[in-house]
């Protein structure tokens, strides 16, 4: 009885591994498989755009990279002024974002009470949440008008080297490409700069939740070692809990650079949609992403080519961003001896 | 998709049976789709919620833009395409296609000035492309006080306001803009999209409404209906006899029943600048495409069924929207292109 009852068992036992070992492999495929998937669409789409640029980048060549046209009515295109735009916005909105979050995620894991933790959390949260397009109408119908009449004026007259009763500050004269950054005639908000805090508002909860998570993995024990050899809140942070999550922080910052430079709605709307390029951020600007989105849908031919062509070079500009991170990474981890 | 095409009509067929059979309405319901122009879906919508509501028939309009109303109706995907631009006849002869127009409407320079009311600037062609050209920058300039004798105009810079979008309001108004001043024919020319000397674009009617709103001293120009849904000032317009005209649906049906219809193959002509003494010169339609031998003949029937009766019945809604009603003469001759040149 006992005998057979073991049989019955190790048989059991045998299926058992045989089915175990069956399921193992069907695993490892499906999560190669998702994996796969991940770098096959990658791959389709940077080798899409890329075919459906070829005509634009063998008309044009090398000058596709450094032209400022864009003249459907002559067939004549370039890439320079978009790219411009969008390394120029996602760079202000770096800017501004990275010590926003940084005070915020600071605040929220170091020095705010245990009670209010929570409820600010989710509330960055859920800004992470909030459709694009609805930045952009905020931004076109509030912030750009708000920006024009309360804060450009005071820009451009106190920066600017085109202020509007013609004397140039002490600061526009003094400081070199101060006066260009600010100076404009253009009486409305829609502008680079106006679209790089907008971006900003976009990336801070991104940014800022990351930030908070990995500060939250400082060991506890470090930080109450510092304080207890008398060290303040800002040295504890800027020299125990930076160094510490360093490269989690900075895949963070180039998670929301990534978002920056993709971004398309809200762009559409507060950049000014203009193709000239200027060296003021208080002008009008374009980018890529919402070249793309203006005159897809009514492109054809050489247009519609140059038109991917763009695409393809923002998945360069991002891939480029990414490699600088990775070597910004490797350089730091090498540093510090790991 | 031809098999997907039938079963959905199946489909159609069946779920008209139903309807038959419960409320006893007698026609059989078919879905036919067009895609294209943006500028006619208002109307379009209407149209088809009034026309479903006579017959039965649904029509589903997808307002993509015209370059891809051309391109599906070029892969025969829908039963109709709609353009702001003609096709020319070669290439209709290419595809088998037919084209024509429905219904009309105008755009109207739109501007942003302290205590000026609408109609109350005048300006010629020439100005208007020498404004948007960047040539003339302020207000107070006198080619603009030239044409507008006993009106003062403060001196103040003026800020272009223009589509960032492929559009066929863009189409209509460089064609104008190129019809008149020579320098902007050579270094601009027309199309969906153009390389705009000067200004800043606004995404749809919508945006340069929202733009000429917001900055003062501005100039744009938008769709009739946005200018008055909007409440925005706009300027009146020296036509090409000379005659001053004021946008309205009156100036807008004198451009289109003016229009030399007779001499252009398959429709194949841009209103701008019609010669008519009334006539409001930058007044546009847009064109159904249909191809002349269809892939779906029972689809292609309904679809023409529906045009005649926006032609014939629908034109009102079209005005309630400020389209205005294509002419009786052009209607009568599209009505005659249909029997020549289609077999249904």
């Amino acid at each position: 009885m006992s005998a057979s009852q073991a049989a019955v068992s190790a048989i059991d036992l045998e299926q058992r591994s045989k089915r175990d070992a069956r399921a193992e492999r069907l695993f490892r495929w499906l999560l190669k498989g998702c994996a796969l998937l991940v770098l096959a669409s990658l791959l389709g789409a940077a080798g899409a755009t890329l075919w459906g640029g070829r005509e634009a980048f063998s008309t044009f060549g090398w000058h596709f990279l450094v032209s400022t046209a864009w003249d459907p009515g002559n067939d004549v295109y370039g890439a320079l002024v978009p790219v411009y735009g969008t390394v120029m916005t996602s760079l202000i909105a770096l800017v501004i974002a990275v010590p926003i979050s940084f005070g915020i995620a600071l605040y929220l894991s170091e020095v705010a009470p245990a009670w209010l933790r929570t409820p600010v959390a989710s509330a960055i949260e859920l800004l992470a949440g909030i459709p694009s397009i609805i930045y952009g109408m905020w931004g076109l119908f509030i912030f750009a008008p708000f920006f024009a009449d309360h804060i450009k004026p005071w820009l451009t007259s106190n920066l600017g080297n085109k202020p509007d009763d013609g004397k140039l500050s002490w600061i526009a004269q003094h400081v070199p490409f101060i006066g260009k950054l600010f100076g404009s005639d253009y009486p409305f908000g829609a502008s680079i700069l106006v679209a790089g805090i907008v971006l900003a508002i976009m990336i801070i909860p991104f940014i800022s939740s990351v930030m908070r998570e990995v500060f939250q993995t400082v060991p506890t024990r470090l930080k109450e070692s510092a304080y207890a050899l008398g060290s303040s809140t800002w040295e504890v942070s800027w020299d125990i809990v930076l160094p510490y999550t360093r490269s989690a922080v900075i895949g963070g910052v180039f998670l929301g650079l990534g978002r920056a430079l993709g971004e398309t709605m809200a762009v559409t709307f507060v950049l000014g949609n203009a193709m000239t390029l200027s060296a003021s951020l208080l002008d009008p600007g374009t980018s890529i992403a919402s070249t793309i989105a203006n005159q897809f849908s009514e492109a054809s031919g050489l247009q519609k080519s140059s038109l991917m062509a763009l695409a393809f070079l923002l998945f360069v500009v991002t891939f480029i961003v990414l490699l600088i991170a990775r070597l910004m990474l490797r350089r730091l981890a090498s540093k510090e001896g790991r | 998709m031809l098999t997907s095409r039938k079963s959905s009509i199946r489909f159609a067929a069946v779920a008209a049976l139903a309807v038959t059979s419960t409320f006893g309405v007698a026609a059989q319901a078919t879905d036919i789709t067009g895609a294209g122009s943006s500028f006619v879906y208002p109307v379009m919508s209407k149209w088809s919620a009034a026309y479903a509501e006579k017959t039965g028939n649904h029509l589903n309009y997808q307002s993509v833009g015209s370059g891809a109303g051309i391109a599906q109706i070029k892969e025969g995907t829908i039963d109709f395409g709609a353009s702001d631009a003609p096709m020319k006849p070669e290439d209709l002869k290419q595809y088998g296609l037919g084209q024509f127009p429905i219904v009309v409407g105008g755009i109207v320079p739109v501007v942003n000035i302290a205590g000026v009311q609408a109609d109350q600037i005048k300006l010629d062609g020439t100005t208007l492309a020498d404004i948007f050209l960047g040539k003339i920058t302020n207000w107070n300039d006198p080619k603009i006080a030239a044409l507008n004798a006993g009106l003062t105009l403060p001196a103040g810079k003026i800020t272009v306001v223009h589509r960032s979008d492929g559009s066929g309001t863009s189409f209509n108004f460089t064609n104008y803009l190129s019809k008149v001043n020579a320098d902007w024919a050579a270094k601009v020319k027309f199309g969906t999209a153009v390389e705009w000397p000067t200004g800043v674009g606004g995404k749809g009617n919508e945006g340069v409404s929202q733009y000429v709103k917001q900055i003062k001293g501005s100039i744009g120009y938008v769709e009739y209906a946005y200018a008055v849904k909007n409440s925005i000032p706009w300027i009146d317009l020296k036509n090409a006899t000379g005659n001053v005209v004021a946008p309205n649906a009156a100036a807008f049906a004198a451009a289109a029943s003016t229009a030399d219809w007779a001499s252009a193959k398959d429709f194949n002509l841009i209103m701008t600048n019609a010669p008519g003494a009334q006539a409001w010169p930058i007044t546009a339609t847009t064109w159904m495409i249909m191809y002349k031998s269809p892939k779906n003949a029972a689809n292609s029937k309904v679809a023409f069924d529906f045009f005649k009766w926006a032609l014939e019945s629908g034109q009102q809604d079209a005005a309630a929207l400020d389209y205005v009603p294509l002419p009786p003469a052009l209607v009568s001759r599209i009505e005659a292109y249909w029997a020549s040149e289609y077999k249904h």
